[in-house]
């Protein structure tokens, strides 16, 4: 299950990440109101709100097979994952956060 | 542990192949990515809450130390992705030969860092 989790949120990320690349390297936006403007444009919402949960579906995927491999203490590794978990979910509820003010004109 | 395995364990003869330094270079550039998750939303919230945080945001990662580790997490993403499409098309059955995977390996190592140098002339000249 992970292995394919893996795989199907490569795909997207690899997709969106070379776009937020190509726009940020072409046309970085220069104030606030540009990036307001860019964030809440119906594509790059969507975008943006799907890339949130399967980036970090991708990421606890990774840095759980890296902490299977080298933390083997049982503890130690149920701390780490915990720890990563939370702060993997903080991390997204913020940022999402920053999304939808973004879309009510806050 | 008892084990009948071979061991092979001469240091001078011992070498990486490149299918050994993508795989871990995409490892360590994975875990880069992760410890910077954090920041990267604390900053988006912050460039998205007004022209001031905006501001305080765009000034953050102007200093040189920020732009350092930008330019090694840049590396990561690029390292990452690059050796991504190749971890995929080998799950294909594309490239699975010796030859072809030594070759894909360097591809990988070789186009993150060719567009890392297009990238971080790119930013110096708009910065």
């Amino acid at each position: 299950m992970a292995w394919i989790i893996q795989r199907a949120t490569a795909i997207y990320l690899g997709l969106f990440l070379g776009y937020l690349l190509i726009h940020f390297t072409l046309a970085p936006p220069a104030d606030h109101a540009a990036l307001r403007a860019w964030v809440t444009q119906p594509l790059v919402s969507a975008g943006l709100l799907l890339f949130l949960p399967v980036l970090l579906a991708h990421a606890w995927v990774g840095i759980r097979d890296v902490l299977i491999d080298y933390v083997h203490t049982l503890g130690a590794r149920v701390a780490l994952l915990t720890l990563f978990a939370f702060a993997f979910l903080a991390s997204g509820l913020w940022a999402l956060k920053a999304i939808i003010a973004a879309g009510l004109g806050a | 542990m008892q084990t009948t395995r071979p061991v092979f364990l001469d240091l001078w003869r011992i070498k990486l192949p490149a299918t050994g330094i993508v795989s871990i270079l995409h490892r360590i550039s994975g875990v880069l990515m992760v410890l910077a998750i954090p920041a990267a939303a604390v900053l988006f919230h912050q460039a998205l809450s007004g022209p001031d945080g905006f501001a305080a945001a765009a000034g953050f990662l102007a200093s040189w130390p920020v732009r350092l580790a930008l330019l090694v997490l840049a590396w990561g993403l690029l390292h990452h992705l690059f050796a991504g499409v190749r971890y995929l098309l080998l799950d294909l059955g594309i490239g699975l030969e010796r030859a072809a995977a030594r070759q894909s390996a360097w591809t990988a190592i070789v186009a993150a860092l060719a567009v890392l140098v297009v990238l971080a002339v790119n930013l110096g000249v708009t910065l």
